[in-house]
């Protein structure tokens, strides 16, 4: 599936809108990220967010991503 | 057990009344315990020593004298703050930030504390630290900072992606955006450029830190204190502190006021070693002055906003460039400042590009929605050129452009339902926009966005034996959640209102809850509560089995009762919770429910504001005669607080928009901390603030919640920008708007 | 330094205290006598979160030295309440949810107070004005505004109503008078 890439997470992979990667999970989706990029190691261990479907996950390892699901990775946000 | 957390379009019985709230007897009494109302036996004094300089090394610090003055009981450094989070350089920071290590890096930057029985000798204990300072060159303004020649405030920061051997005070660069902006300007028939700038602010919360500290020498501690997360504050003193998490039980007072402000540690850790140093309980209360000079404002900004548009009305292409200050400690408040700074339109081609950077000023906390009002700021100043060059209504022009279901966010993701657009209709629609202006008048609207988020949550509902219900929360009441979570419990078990107790619990209670900010509180524990209710009914129906003697698939829940459902079961009364209740005893023990959730599926909110304003032309003096604001919450579990809300925030926009500023010397020294010189809005700066709430519901959660305490701080810097630029025909560009500003703006267009 | 024995008295009650000549009477009220309803926003009289009344007049609290209410009156936010009963203002303000974290609570029911004893009927401008000195960083003061115009007119009802069977007395400047006294 294509993963789209935003911010820090896209210029860590030096400017790469997306990437083709496959996964059933978020967790499978960080573990294969974590493998085959090991320029996001400081930012995926400092913590992420994976948006499937318009929807934003931070750390629910077990969410399934639905087959054509449109999945962006992005930054945490904060509040105040 | 697990639960749907999808909307389920349900009817209510006391969700979106307005009922007393529970802790309002306490707060009218004067009852109600803040961070500085609690008292331990054997308390002492805790107090702050504070860098006179904006950039110093600090070559040596002397506590001898003080350490000998009688009464004082612990005098500490850096040096008594050693790194237990091995080197982690986010932790690291947040221990900078609360003692200096050999560098004090802005005014008002803690560099050693004392404990004393009083306050008398506490301050005679500061005067007598001799601390040997050497000067260093300094940078205040965010577009100095990026310069080549500029001061380093951080020697080990680098960009990433940049030079490795070359220090610089850019810590981050963020880009956000999709399309082709080149081709979308190619297309474009109007082209419009502006730069913006905006200066500090900080939240002002009217009560300034404070906390009562207990550490023994077993390492078992404990720590009261006004925070809007004592979890966060439980994780983050224990690892700086080098203590067990389970030993440190941390208690959320009533905290009075924090909008982003109290979700960091800044003394907390400080009161922990002296209390640990002097094995006593020490009490330590910021002064207003330390609340500006050392805790956490939000950035001032520089920014540069492109906007291309075809004479149709459609935007084709949109370029934004933000430069935010963070203080001394790198942030990502540029790079939430790229996220939302396009996000309530449909772009094909759009960019931000987002700088962090360093200066020698306080650390940058959260300010409600961060980072989002100054760079709406700039795009809807903007997005008002490119409607009048265009000829075109604005409220018009935003509605042909707003995001809606599909559009493709600026920051990623495809949003699902949205409520951009009806907020714009709502604006047309409004009895305002026919209110005739006078001479000197001019009218403004402008729209804004926020994330919100869910987080790490958990809750405990405990059915007391008379058929009352104990809720404990761990999400801090910042502005009444407390009612609004007992109504979520109420309309879950089908009891009154005033049957529920919803208590914040302490860090020994429950588990981990995620901080009180991003517009969670309600949103979060209130997805806890509900299934935590729902798992207490399974219990319920179970008991009601057993009274009954029947199966317990046969048992139902309807309106807070047990029934027994099927033909055979016609000659059995229903039992009420209170019913089940008391015969608990007998039929199991104590009834209870609990639930632990991550709770994702956060839906994003949008406000559109209306303001009025006169501006005297004489003096460059401020107005603001009608204000309106229209937001999205969701579901308005208690629209008292959600209109609170709505209000609070527009008025903090206000005072940005208007007056608050830090204003620095060429000494880097802050030169107005205190309400008297850093001015927030006052009774009669202000109109009564008209609010509408609109109701679209969050399709991921049951009762279609969404955060609702951030997004109307983001308009109001924009919408007053138009208005004053409407009124005396000169568009403003530098926030705040003040008297001399607005007289400058007037003399350099003549 | 030597300490100042002060007699004074405190929502009604005859109080004693000892405190240092230069301490001022909002740390007497919340570290010696253990009224902590007047809170420190500022100390600099700039927030009117620590707002009491000394013989019926509105100070802030962190202005005013515990020496000098000797012999005087003192009423804080805890001695709004008589008994069981909530003071109009207090009820209003709950009603029309005038708080949200509540830390000003307490000084703008006292300052509140204070205008409605001078004037039982003020307009929105005198309410705005009268409650200046009292910041709120939550509510926007809309909802303490409209508080206050509705216990004004409740207040305004109950004298019309006692004024009826007893000719001549307006029961809220005589609720005052008797603790100023």
């Amino acid at each position: 599936m294509k993963v789209a890439l935003t911010g820090p997470i896209r210029d860590a992979l030096g400017g790469l809108a997306s990437i083709e990667i496959e996964a059933d999970t978020i967790r499978e989706l960080m573990q294969r990220l974590e493998d085959r990029y090991p320029a996001l190691a400081p930012l995926l261990d400092a913590g992420i967010a994976v948006a499937i479907n318009g929807e934003i996950f931070r750390d629910r390892w077990g969410e399934v991503i639905p087959r054509h699901a449109e999945v962006v990775l992005m930054p945490r946000i904060p509040g105040g | 057990m697990s639960h749907d957390a999808s909307f389920t379009n349900q009817k209510f019985k006391v969700i979106g009344t307005r009922v007393p709230r529970p802790d309002g007897i306490d707060k009218v009494t004067g009852r109600a315990r803040y961070g500085a109302d609690a008292t331990a036996p054997g308390q002492l004094v805790g107090m702050i020593l504070r860098s006179p300089h904006a950039h110093a090394d600090i070559r040596k610090i002397d506590t001898s004298a003080a350490e000998a003055l009688p009464g004082v009981k612990a005098v500490i450094t850096s040096a008594d703050l050693p790194d237990k989070v091995g080197g982690r350089r986010d932790m690291l920071d947040i221990l900078e930030n609360c003692m200096a290590r050999g560098r004090a890096l802005y005014d008002g930057h803690a560099v050693a504390a004392v404990a004393a029985i009083d306050a008398e000798t506490a301050k005679r204990a500061l005067k007598l630290i001799k601390v040997d300072y050497k000067p260093l060159a300094h940078v205040t303004d965010v577009d100095e900072a990026m310069r080549d020649d500029a001061p380093i405030v951080q020697p080990w920061v680098r960009t990433a992606g940049g030079d490795p051997n070359k220090p610089t005070n850019v810590a981050q660069i963020s880009q956000f955006g999709h399309g082709d902006l080149d081709a979308g300007f190619a297309e474009a028939d109007v082209i419009i450029e502006r730069s913006y700038k905006t200066e500090q602010t900080h939240q002002g919360y009217i009560e300034p830190h404070a906390c009562l500290a207990s550490v023994g020498p077993d390492g078992q501690g404990e720590l009261w204190v006004t925070t809007q997360g004592h979890y966060t504050f439980r994780t983050q003193c224990a690892a700086l502190l080098g203590m067990e998490v389970a030993k440190l039980k941390v208690t959320s007072s009533e905290i009075g006021g924090g909008f982003g402000g109290k979700t960091h540690v800044w003394m907390e850790p400080v009161a922990l070693a002296l209390s640990r140093k002097a094995n006593r309980p020490v009490k330590l209360v910021l002064t207003r002055e330390e609340t500006f000079r050392g805790t956490g404002p939000t950035c001032s900004t520089s920014i540069d906003i492109k906007i291309g548009a075809r004479r149709d009305g459609r935007i084709t292409a949109a370029l934004a460039t933000l430069r935010y200050q963070d203080g001394a400690f790198p942030g990502i408040w540029g790079m939430l400042g790229a996220m939302t700074a396009w996000a309530c339109y449909d772009l094909p081609n759009v960019k931000s590009v987002a700088y962090d950077v360093l200066v020698n000023r306080p650390k940058v906390a959260a300010y409600r929605a961060p980072s989002a009002p100054m760079a709406a700021f700039a795009v809807e100043s903007t997005v008002d050129l490119v409607a009048r060059e265009l000829g075109m209504d604005p409220v018009d022009f935003r509605l042909l452009n707003a995001a809606k279901e599909g559009t493709r966010a600026s920051y990623g993701p495809t949003y699902g339902p949205i409520g951009i657009g009806p907020t714009l209709e709502a604006v047309k629609n409004h009895p305002q926009m026919k209110v005739k202006l006078g001479p000197n008048q001019g009218r403004g609207m402008a729209c804004g966005f926020w994330f919100n988020f869910g987080g790490q949550t958990c809750s405990t509902v405990n059915i007391g034996v008379d058929g009352t219900v104990n809720v404990s929360v761990g999400t801090v009441d910042v502005g009444g959640s407390r009612a609004s979570l007992s109504l979520i419990a109420a309309e879950e078990l089908g009891v009154p209102y005033e049957s529920v107790k919803c208590t914040v619990a302490d860090t020994a209670t429950l588990g981990h809850n995620d901080t009180t900010e991003g517009s969670r509180g309600t949103f979060s524990s209130g997805m806890a509560i509900i299934f935590a209710c729902r798992n207490a009914v399974q219990e319920l129906r179970a008991r009601a089995a057993k009274m009954m003697d029947v199966p317990v698939e046969d048992v139902h829940w309807e309106n807070g009762q047990a029934v027994a459902l099927g033909t055979q079961h016609s000659n059995l009364q229903p039992l009420t919770l209170a019913q089940i209740a008391r015969k608990s005893p007998q039929t199991g023990g104590p009834i209870a429910g609990h639930n632990e959730v991550v709770a994702d599926g956060a839906g994003v909110s949008f406000a559109s504001h209306i303001c009025d304003v006169e501006v005297d032309p004489e003096t460059g003096q401020t107005r603001v005669l009608r204000y309106a604001v229209i937001q999205d919450a969701g579901k308005a579990i208690h629209p008292d607080y959600v209109e609170g809300q709505f209000q609070g925030a527009a008025a903090q926009g206000i005072g940005w928009a208007l007056n608050e500023e830090y204003i620095y010397g060429k000494d880097g020294r802050l030169q107005n901390p205190g309400f008297l010189d850093y001015r927030i809005p006052v009774c009669s700066d202000l109109p009564f603030i008209d609010t509408q709430i609109l109701e679209i519901p969050n399709p991921g959660h049951p009762y279609g919640i969404r955060g609702v305490g951030e997004t109307s701080i983001v308009p109001p810097l924009a919408a007053i920008g138009n208005a004053v630029s409407n009124a005396v025909g000169v568009r403003m560009t530098h926030v705040p708007m003040s008297p001399p500003r607005i007289l400058g703006a007037i003399k350099a267009a003549r | 330094m030597a300490g100042v024995h002060v007699s004074t008295t405190i929502n009604g009650d005859p109080v004693e205290f000892v405190c240092q000549p230069g301490e001022v009477l909002l740390d007497v009220l919340r570290n010696r006598i253990g009224l902590t309803g007047a809170k420190e926003g500022c100390g600099t009289g700039d927030c009117g979160a620590c707002s009491v009344t000394v013989d019926g007049r509105l100070v802030c609290a962190c202005l005013v030295l515990g020496a000098e209410v000797e012999g005087r009156s003192v009423t804080t936010v805890e001695g709004l309440a008589s008994g069981g009963e909530l003071h109009p203002l207090q009820r209003k303000f709950i009603e029309h949810a005038a708080l949200q974290c509540g830390i000003c609570t307490p000084g703008f029911l006292v300052a509140a107070k204070a205008l409605l004893d001078r004037n039982a009927s003020p307009s929105e401008e005198e309410i705005r004005y009268a409650l200046a000195g009292n910041l709120c960083r939550c509510t926007g003061y809309d909802k303490i505004v409209r508080a206050v115009q509705a216990a004004a007119s409740e207040l305004a009802t109950d004298a019309t109503r006692k004024s009826g069977k007893a000719s001549g007395s307006k029961s809220g400047r005589k609720s005052t008078k008797k603790q100023v006294a």
